[in-house]
């Protein structure tokens, strides 16, 4: 299992070794089903469709429908101007959804597709129905990551659909970054049990949640319907949580519109979710109900509750940045060490933020952007952590030092936990709480000294 | 055709109510008219007898919905990817690396001493400048980091699509590599835009192992019965299952292309005397360049299935025409159907008259017809993802295919027989002996040929398609991949993944089998659907009993 890892730390410049991240599109597949009757275009060779449709469906366990332009060598060197327009025609022939979002692959950028020019075309041609809607992103898999991918499709989204009439929604936007449909779930409700008026954007819950019914539907009742995404630009505020998938889209809405933003973290977490909260409350001017102040003191009561068994335990961090921001910062709140703080994403925001929260008090705490699973792997034999948290990719990292792994974040391939209980607000924190003292505690019970096993904690 | 052909009794007339001719229709119907003419001809009606010509291994229809994935996937993923000793390196920018690192089911066992790059992803991640500029520098770095830090004994690169456009040379880099670290490098132009599916990255596979691995260790093996098992990926365990089965009878798998299989097992393998094809489509190329250069005779065989297993292992001792392996393999046989066939009654009472579809691969869409047969279900449709039309419709089709521009654009290797080495394994009498008594070699009949009349046939099946199958034929059980399995079950049928196997398995020889029956068995027993609709649905005031989403959504 991995037994490549030393505790000396490779020098390398050109050799990426398991990394924590993937290609763009994907992430704007993933942003465009959170639009109600959407279907995602990958404009490109047919296995950027297939790899991402089958790894959104390992996470989700979930219907995900996808078009592609299916190029060919000749598509590839004259240009997929003929393969988009055909594709459109058969899109909303076949499958009639009310959008398509296409997003670029390497493939089509580096040949210099010209999508807005090709939606025009067919447009003009007749080729796209009256009244439907085709977005796009660029979205190379050769610049950022999977969180670009998610961003540049959002800031899309506004690109094309929002509008500004002067007529006042009331309405606060929420863009919640790559989270899960629970996750967005958790969002909305919070949002009403403020009683705020708001509109989440995307918006994957009852798309990719979806229950057993026997019936089949391509587009559910889910995803943010392209009226309410127009009308985001009436909003009062912007709320966008999380800097790498959300803030630009918040940004976009502000240059066009002009609805001025809140630029928050994932609420993940105690603080986080202060921030959630309190943002809303203050932009719409309510009183936030006693049963939220419960749902915070139960969470603060969990935590206080256990806290000795997560004091100082060093632990590693790795994933999408937003998601890896934003756990940092409920880490230090469990009271637990934060070691190394991985992840895949370029650029150097990512260390910045993540310093700002770790705010000098965990020196020898590395944090590094352009991360790779190999590395981590080499730090932790260096110098163990008795806990990751981090996407199903550790799990041969925990099986090969025995250490245990609670899986947060993009993508969980092997368990189903996340498709049903948020990560998010106070009940995602209480639910990541069990997680992680039952994982810490399972190990002690596995692994301690007779002695020591005891049958209360 | 093939003399061993056993032409299916019976036609498919209609099922629920409509015919097969119907359904087609039903799946044509409004469709755009460049569409409709090329799907036409992928969706046929079957005839055993004379297979029809079917649409196979063209261009994909842009917007359609389609199973099918890239040249790199078929390539890196497919046939490489399982070799667990090669260093793998994909050169370009993240994803495609990424997506196939550990996502297939190809299982290896590793011995003492082997390393596992199978756990492992490494890429060139190939960032903006690197596409500007040209990738050649950062992969020879890439390279020569990778033997520094791991001194693996061969490193092989794939190529993505951007590699191609921007014509980074990866076999000049591979070669370089080659004479600096003297092990061996070898890269594979299998951009994703190459052919109209994996298919064609199948065939570049192929082409890579027989000029960069094939033939390179000429250590004798004396085993007595060596064979090589060519076209099984040790999928869920797969060709475990077959080496252990063979080893009961006696017979030496020197390698298995390419699933379990260490690279030192492949540069030795041309010493078999026989290859065996599972996948037809995926490694028939490297049969027949192993038959030109070293004489080794190929046939198709299929393990998945009890009576295709038996029929697999007897036409291996015929082969070797040996009296003690003959009867050696009837003693297996009949030692592993008195185990297998009790639960195979047991089962098959319980699902006789079923009805399945199977819509995956290039050649478990037709296998796996055998095994679901084996408990009395019926495959009524069946189609390839990746296939040609001689998967369909039998390999006597060959000459009459039609190369276009993208199959073109794939090498044909120049083969010759090697004169050092070419051996002909089987006397030219025997063979036409072998011939004469209905034995055939280098053949595949096809999924047609044994299929039941009027069956649907259906190329590359497209969602919209899979929908209209589901809607009207209601099969009991479908065989499909991942993209699809969730659409399934959101309809109410069951879907068994057969390119994972839902991570169960192995499926392959009688174990294999009895371990199919069994899963099926659960798949078509379990109480979930039965729970769709909540007890109180029917006293509902406003209730719409067609509509059951709505009325979950309304409670």
């Amino acid at each position: 299992m991995l037994d490549l890892a030393t505790p000396t730390i490779s020098e390398r410049s050109a050799l990426k070794i398991n990394p924590a991240k993937t290609c763009q599109p994907i992430g704007a597949m993933y942003a465009a089903l959170g639009i109600h009757s959407c279907m995602p275009h990958s404009h490109g060779s047919q296995g950027c469709c297939a790899y991402h449709r089958s790894h959104l469906t390992r996470h989700f366990k979930e219907p995900v429908a996808a078009t592609t332009s299916s190029f060919t060598e000749g598509a590839s060197v004259f240009g997929g101007m003929a393969n988009l327009q055909q594709a459109l025609i058969n899109i909303f022939s076949i499958y009639n959804p009310e959008v398509v979002a296409v997003h670029t692959t390497c493939l089509s950028e580096v040949i210099g597709d010209d999508i807005p020019t090709i939606i025009k075309k067919a447009r003009e041609e007749g080729k796209i129905p009256e009244g439907k809607t085709v977005i796009h992103a660029n979205t190379p898999s050769f610049v950022g990551s999977n969180v670009t991918g998610y961003s540049n499709m959002c800031v899309g989204i506004v690109n094309y659909l929002a509008e500004k009439s002067g007529e006042s929604t009331e309405a606060i936007n929420i863009f919640p970054g790559w989270l899960d449909p629970s996750d967005m779930r958790e969002l909305k409700r919070l949002a009403e049990e403020l009683g705020v008026k708001y509109t989440l954007c995307p918006d994957t819950s009852d798309v990719l949640d979806l229950p057993q019914t026997g019936v089949y539907e391509m587009y559910p009742k889910g995803g943010t319907p392209v009226e309410a995404i127009k009308r985001m630009g009436d909003a009062i505020k912007t709320v966008a949580l999380g800097e790498f998938t959300a803030h630009a889209a918040a940004q976009k809405l502000n240059d066009k519109c002009g609805v001025p933003f809140e630029a928050l973290d994932a609420p993940i977490g105690l603080t986080n979710t202060d921030l959630y909260i309190d943002a809303l409350r203050r932009i719409a001017e309510v009183d936030v109900p006693a049963s939220i102040d419960a749902e915070r003191g139960r969470l603060l009561d969990v935590i206080q509750d256990i806290g000795q068994y997560f004091h100082e335990v060093p632990v590693a961090i790795f994933g999408d940045p937003d998601h890896v921001v934003a756990m940092t910062r409920f880490a230090i709140e469990l009271g637990l060490k934060p070691k190394y703080i991985f992840s895949g994403a370029t650029g150097r925001a990512f260390e910045n933020r993540v310093h700002a929260i770790l705010d000098g008090r965990f020196p020898d705490a590395i944090v590094k952007q352009q991360g790779d699973l190999f590395e981590l792997h080499e730090r932790i034999k260096a110098d163990p952590v008795k806990l990751i948290l981090g996407n199903t990719y550790g799990k041969h990292i925990g099986r090969a030092e025995n250490i245990p792994l609670v899986r947060f974040g993009f993508p969980i391939l092997d368990r189903v936990g996340h498709r049903l209980f948020p990560t998010v607000g106070y009940r995602g924190a209480m639910h990541l709480v069990e997680k992680i003292s039952d994982a810490l505690l399972d190990q002690r019970d596995r692994t301690c000294p007779e002695e020591w096993f005891e049958l209360v904690q | 055709m093939s003399t061993e052909a056993t032409i299916p009794t019976g036609t498919i007339e209609e099922v629920e109510g409509v015919t097969p001719d119907a359904l087609r229709e039903q799946m044509l119907k409004g469709l755009p008219s460049k569409t409709l003419r090329k799907r036409a001809k992928q969706i046929v009606s079957n005839d055993p007898e004379t297979p029809p010509e079917i649409g196979a291994n063209s261009r994909t229809i842009p917007g359609i919905i389609t199973q099918r994935g890239c040249t790199y996937a078929g390539c890196r993923g497919v046939v490489i990817g399982p070799i667990h000793d090669i260093l793998h390196i994909t050169h370009g920018p993240v994803g495609c690396g990424y997506y196939s690192w550990m996502t297939r089911r190809n299982l290896a066992r590793v011995p003492e001493g082997q390393t596992n790059y199978m756990q492992y992803c490494m890429t060139t991640d190939m960032q903006e400048d690197h596409i500007v500029f040209g990738g050649e520098k950062r992969l020879a770095e890439a390279i020569r980091e990778a033997y520094r830090l791991f001194k693996p004994k061969a490193i092989s690169v794939y190529a993505t699509c951007p590699v191609g456009l921007i014509g980074d040379d990866i076999h000049t880099v591979c070669r370089l590599a080659k004479e600096e670290l003297g092990i061996n490098v070898f890269g594979f132009s299998c951009e994703g835009y190459k052919g109209v599916s994996q298919s064609a990255g199948h065939h570049i596979a192929n082409n890579g192992v027989f000029k960069h691995m094939i033939g390179l260790d000429d250590t004798p093996n004396d085993a007595k019965y060596k064979i090589n098992i060519l076209g099984e990926y040790n999928i869920g365990g797969d060709a475990w299952a077959i080496d252990e089965l063979l080893k009961k009878c006696g017979i030496s798998i020197l390698a298995t292309l390419s699933g379990g299989v260490s690279y030192d097992e492949i540069i030795n393998c041309h010493q078999a005397d026989l290859n065996v094809v599972m996948c037809h489509r995926s490694i028939n190329y490297m049969a027949e360049m192993m038959e030109t250069k070293f004489g080794i005779p190929w046939f198709k065989v299929n393990f998945i299935g009890a009576d295709s297993t038996a029929k697999s292992l007897r036409k291996i001792a015929k082969y070797f025409d040996d009296k003690e392996l003959i009867d050696r393999v009837e003693e297996v046989i009949a030692a592993e159907l008195a185990v297998l066939r009790p639960i195979q009654a047991e089962i098959k009472a319980k699902h006789q008259g079923k009805k399945a579809a199977i819509f995956v691969g290039g050649s478990r869409a037709h296998h796996y017809q055998d095994l679901f047969g084996d408990i009395g279900i019926e495959t009524v449709s069946a189609g390839y993802e990746f296939a040609h039309r001689d998967d369909y419709e039998g390999r006597d089709v060959l000459p009459n295919i039609k190369v276009d521009a993208d199959s073109r654009n794939i090498e044909e290797l120049d083969v010759e027989p090697d004169e050092a080495r070419f051996r002909p394994r089987i006397s030219p009498e025997a063979k036409q002996k072998l011939i004469d008594a209905g034995f055939a070699f280098s053949d595949y009949l096809g999924m047609m040929r044994e299929m039941k009349k009027r069956a649907l046939v259906i190329d590359d099946i497209s969602h919209h398609e899979l929908e209209h199958l589901i809607k009207t034929w209601k099969p009991d059980i479908i065989g499909s991949g991942i993209k699809d399995k969730f659409i399934i079950e959101k309809m109410g049928v069951p879907c068994k993944q057969l390119h994972s196997y839902d991570y169960g398995g192995p499926y392959a020889s009688f174990a294999g089998a009895i371990n199919f029956y069994k899963e099926i068995d659960r798949m078509l027993s379990t109480k979930v659907w039965s729970y769709v609709v909540p007890p109180w649905v029917k006293d509902r005031k406003a209730a719409a009993p067609e509509a059951p989403a709505e009325e979950q959504k309304a409670a």
